[in-house]
């Protein structure tokens, strides 16, 4: 019975995070519209372009390889994975143990890698002009991320995210070396999910994309598990922060229905909160130059190494 | 029995070696060559793996010098060598049996195939240093002539001298190491070396040589300059040799050394092995990201694993040092476990390499491109490579990477303030190598096998030969098993560290369902069979789903690429844009990088032309000048040359004399 338990709250847990990713982005696009004093689009807009898409024909280049129809499902897969492995409204799920956050880094590389390759299979220019770019930034952020792991894990004794969870709402104490960790995850959410100021989600200028020139010729049906797992991205990175600095209200790993209940809605809350911040960033906030977005990675970076040397060392004292 | 068959085995692989050159002129002398080699690597290879307890096996021949024999040893790390060693030596020579028929001069190869494979095997099986100098010796000579076996290319025959002065000068070192070791005693053989007390100069001295010694095999910075020569010079399945197994066997030799006779280290040995494996991590993965000729890059990647292979063992000497047996037994072990797979994927690339330069005759990145069409299977098993390389899950690669995080993880508990400020920057310059490391490989596979072909040449390359293609397989699918089953790779390594670092990691296949726990389940765990499971099955379903509620059909079309339309692949980007934002970013610091832009005047009807030249600091900063010392004294010695015999039996004299006062104080 128990294990019937654990299995439907995975299950759910699994289930949540593909409902809500769309929502977050819908969310953030109307809180962003209504700033700039317009109406925007209805919150639940990104579902139905993604159904729209599912119902469109797959329009192929003529050059395009097996790759390039088989790494939207991978891209997708790698992301889902990860996101179903970070705890949202309870810790200590069933499967949250076959990867900690170093391997959750991975994936998210993983995932990279193959829209990398994507970008470059059909032989345009602006596939190339985007996947060297986010090669670039990928190669900045993740370390960044790295270092960001190592300062949460050292002080929670563990990279297992339910651990790292539990300790924090256990122990929460401000410390230098978390304010870093969160300065620098929020730089590399940023970048990684081609926000303002690093790529803009929603221009389609040819010089200044970077997303969007990778997946600039999929169609159809393909290019609906892409943005689903660009929404599923952005959304991994909330709960990321969520979790490891605002674990308010998560479910404890032997927790009820009820528990479960109430992590459900602080979880909700966390999102909208992050989607609403985000937004209010965005807006006030102008693209920078491509040669720019190093210094900014390189900023999470230093800000990662600077943490993880503060840990270092105070652990001694 | 194992070594004794290891011995035999070794034998009939130089005997295999002397007889191509009998048998030359028969037709299939090449494939008779790698198919013996190959058998002989695989009789090793299983014979070793056989599980031996703690039984260590000994044994002295009476070979070699007169009453002084050679002995031989295997142990736990020997035999785990000897396994990484055969495995590479076997599945070369199953994809040279087909490679090798493209070979234009056969027998500037065969002869000496089997013997540098027959070289590594005795460097590790050595257990005096007689023996080790001489396999060590025997392994760099014969690699030198693969190396040169194209000798009809400039560039061929200046890569060898500079591999022939960098190995001469290795084993140079490694020579003084063994004569200070055994000191004034004279002891040669291991037992005795081990027994010797070593005092603190001492010991520094002899890390100091054995760094300069095995790290100028295995490609340390800044011992690395041949290295990117040597492996584009020889045939691919020597590059694949070299770079695979020979630096592992290397990093043996360091082992051997550093852990076992040179006794109890003290905290100061790990710093060396820490900052050079560092420095060798990024320099090698920065170098790897700009160049433009494939082996070229591959070679430079191998720096890069040779840095992370050495950062390990600097952590396990550092645990060692400070009496913590186990997380130095989980940095050995993903010291390890990093040479098995680097061994598996590297040599994968190498063929993968050799296969399209066999398929299109071009090196050159920027001259291939759409071969995942014509080459499917090499493009397969090319990509395979590159995901273990880049260490992404479920593949190997990410394993043993992930284990070394583990390990700077435990390092906070070091007492010496100056290791716990050098972990943290190696643990960052490890992380920025690995994610630049995966962007190197996204560049090479997406420049070489997608997009449109950029030379005829590759639009008219073929698949390459069966032969090869099982090779490639063979390993590829070993590196899917043993990233998703680490724990048996880990509990087979465990032997070793027990021995080495006086410590072992819980045995992981308990846990269960191949979960790996390095220290705890609460602490750090991972499960590649489940995370390869999750990522199959989810886009399975997502496939499904689709197919299910949305079955849409497909259509081909020219590419929209933003309604601009463009007929020639040579707008498509190339390596070297694709390098381009690291290469700005850290192009002036890292290396000297240079553009330069031929643009015509407005008018001029003449071409633009772009070019980039890299240049090697190391070579600027270190070699050059020691060239030009060297040259200078050269010719201030020059006098020398032309004295009279009176003058020559003064000199001899003299130098009698100075060294007998030398002696007597």
């Amino acid at each position: 019975m128990t294990f019937l338990f654990d299995l439907f709250a995975q299950a759910a847990q699994m289930a949540l995070v593909l409902a809500l990713a769309p929502v977050l982005i819908g969310f953030t696009r109307k809180v962003k519209a209504r700033l700039l004093r317009r109406r925007g689009p209805p919150l639940l807009q990104p579902w139905y372009d993604l159904i729209r898409l599912l119902r469109k024909d797959v329009v192929l280049a003529h050059d395009a390889s097996w790759l390039y129809r088989a790494a939207p499902y991978l891209i997708f897969s790698t992301t889902w994975v990860a996101a179903s492995l970070v705890p949202t409204f309870a810790t200590g799920l069933m499967f949250g143990w076959i990867a900690d956050l170093i391997a959750l880094t991975a994936l998210l590389g993983a995932a990279r890698f193959f829209l990398a390759l994507a970008g470059m299979d059909v032989g345009t220019s602006f596939g190339g002009i985007g996947s060297s770019r986010e090669t670039m930034f990928g190669s900045l952020a993740e370390p960044a991320t790295i270092m960001i792991a190592f300062i949460v894990s050292l002080i929670a004794g563990s990279t297992q995210l339910s651990e790292v969870a539990a300790y924090m709402a256990s122990d929460f104490a401000l410390r230098v070396s978390v304010l870093f960790a969160l300065i620098g995850l929020i730089i590399v959410a940023i970048a990684e999910n081609g926000r303002i100021p690093v790529d803009n989600p929603a221009t389609h200028l040819e010089l200044t994309m970077v997303h969007e020139a990778m997946i600039l010729e999929y169609s159809g049906r393909h290019l609906a598990i892409i943005e689903m797992a660009s929404a599923l991205k952005l959304l991994l990175y909330v709960s990321l922060i969520g979790c490891i600095f605002f674990p308010f209200g998560i479910a404890p790993p032997d927790g009820s229905l009820a528990d479960m209940g109430y992590g459900v809605a602080f979880y909700v809350v966390k999102i909208f909160v992050a989607g609403f911040l985000l937004a209010l960033f965005e807006v006030s906030t102008a693209k920078m130059r491509i040669f720019r977005v190093s210094d900014f990675l390189g900023a999470a970076l230093m800000l990662g190494l600077l943490g993880t040397l503060l840990v270092f060392v105070t652990r001694s004292l | 029995m194992p070594l004794y068959l290891a011995l035999l085995c070794v034998g009939a692989l130089i005997g295999v070696g002397v007889a191509s050159i009998r048998y030359k002129d028969r037709a299939d002398v090449t494939r008779l060559v790698y198919g013996l080699t190959g058998g002989l690597c695989a009789a090793i290879f299983l014979a070793v793996i056989v599980p031996r307890g703690a039984h260590v096996l000994q044994t002295t021949l009476p070979l070699g010098l007169p009453w002084i024999g050679m002995r031989f040893r295997i142990d736990a790390l020997s035999a785990f060598f000897l396994a990484v060693v055969n495995l590479g030596g076997a599945a070369a020579s199953v994809y040279a049996i087909g490679y090798g028929a493209h070979e234009k001069s056969p027998m500037r190869v065969l002869p000496f195939f089997p013997a540098f494979i027959a070289g590594m095997n005795g460097v590790v099986m050595a257990d005096d240093a007689f023996t080790f100098l001489v396999a060590w010796e025997f392994m760099s000579l014969s690699s030198w002539a693969l190396v040169i076996s194209h000798h009809d290319h400039a560039e061929n025959r200046a890569a060898a001298y500079i591999y022939l002065l960098m190995a001469s000068f290795g084993t140079f070192c490694l020579l003084m190491a063994f004569g200070v070791l055994g000191g004034a005693t004279g002891a040669h053989d291991f037992d005795t070396i081990r027994a010797i007390p070593k005092d603190a100069w001492k010991s520094g001295l002899v890390l100091a040589l054995v760094i300069l010694g095995a790290g100028s095999k295995a490609g340390l910075v800044p011992l690395h300059i041949w290295l990117p020569l040597a492996h584009p010079a020889a045939p691919s399945h020597v590059s694949a040799l070299m770079s695979g197994v020979m630096t592992k066997v290397a990093i043996y030799g360091f082992i051997r050394m550093a852990f076992d006779l040179l006794g109890p280290p003290a905290f100061w040995w790990s710093i060396h092995p820490l900052a050079f494996g560092a420095a060798s991590a990024l320099i090698g993965v920065l170098f790897a990201t700009v160049q433009s000729d494939l082996k070229k890059l591959l070679a430079y990647s191998t720096i890069e694993n040779v840095g992370i292979i050495f950062v390990a063992l600097g952590l396990a000497l550092a645990f060692k040092a400070n009496g913590q047996a186990l997380p130095a037994a989980l940095a050995f072990t993903a010291a390890l476990f990093h040479v098995f797979n680097h061994a598996l994927f590297k040599s994968t690339l190498f063929f993968g390499a050799g296969a399209v330069l066999g398929a299109t005759g071009e090196k050159n990145i920027e001259k291939l491109g759409g071969l995942i069409r014509s080459m499917p299977k090499t493009a397969f098993v090319f990509l395979g490579g590159c995901m273990a390389i880049a260490a992404l899950p479920p593949l190997n690669g990410f394993v043993s990477e992930w284990l070394v995080f583990q390990a700077i993880l435990l390092s906070p508990s070091l007492p010496q303030w100056i290791l716990k400020l050098l972990t943290p920057a190696v643990g960052v310059t490890l992380a920025l190598s690995a994610a630049l490391g995966a962007g190197a490989y996204v560049r090479a596979f997406g420049v070489v096998f997608l997009g449109r072909p950029r030379s005829d040449a590759a639009e008219q390359a073929q698949e390459t030969d069966q032969w090869s293609l099982r090779a490639m397989f063979a390993l590829i699918a070993l590196c899917l098993l043993a990233g998703i089953t680490p724990s048996f790779m880990i509990d087979t390594i465990s032997p070793a560290a027990a021995e080495y670092v006086g410590g072992r990691m819980p045995a992981q296949s308990q846990i269960g369902w191949f979960t790996i726990a390095p220290i705890a389940e609460s602490r750090s765990s991972y499960n590649g069979l489940l995370v390869f499971a999750f990522i199959g099955l989810s886009a399975f379903a997502m496939a499904q789903t689709i197919k299910k509620f949305f079955p849409r059909p497909l259509r081909r079309a020219p590419p929209w690429d933003c309604g601009y339309v463009d007929p020639t692949p040579a707008s498509q980007y190339t390596a070297s844009s694709f390098a381009q934002p690291v290469r700005r970013a850290l192009g002036a610091v890292a290396f000297s990088a240079r553009e330069k832009l031929d643009m015509p005047l407005p008018g001029e009807t003449r071409a633009a032309h772009f070019s980039v030249e890299i240049g090697d600091r190391f070579i600027d900063y270190i070699y050059a000048p020691l060239t030009k010392a060297v040259l200078f004294c050269a010719g201030r010695l020059n006098v020398v040359n032309f004295l009279s015999i009176q003058e020559y039996i003064a000199l001899v004299f003299a130098a009698l004399v100075f060294l007998l006062i030398l002696v007597a104080l």
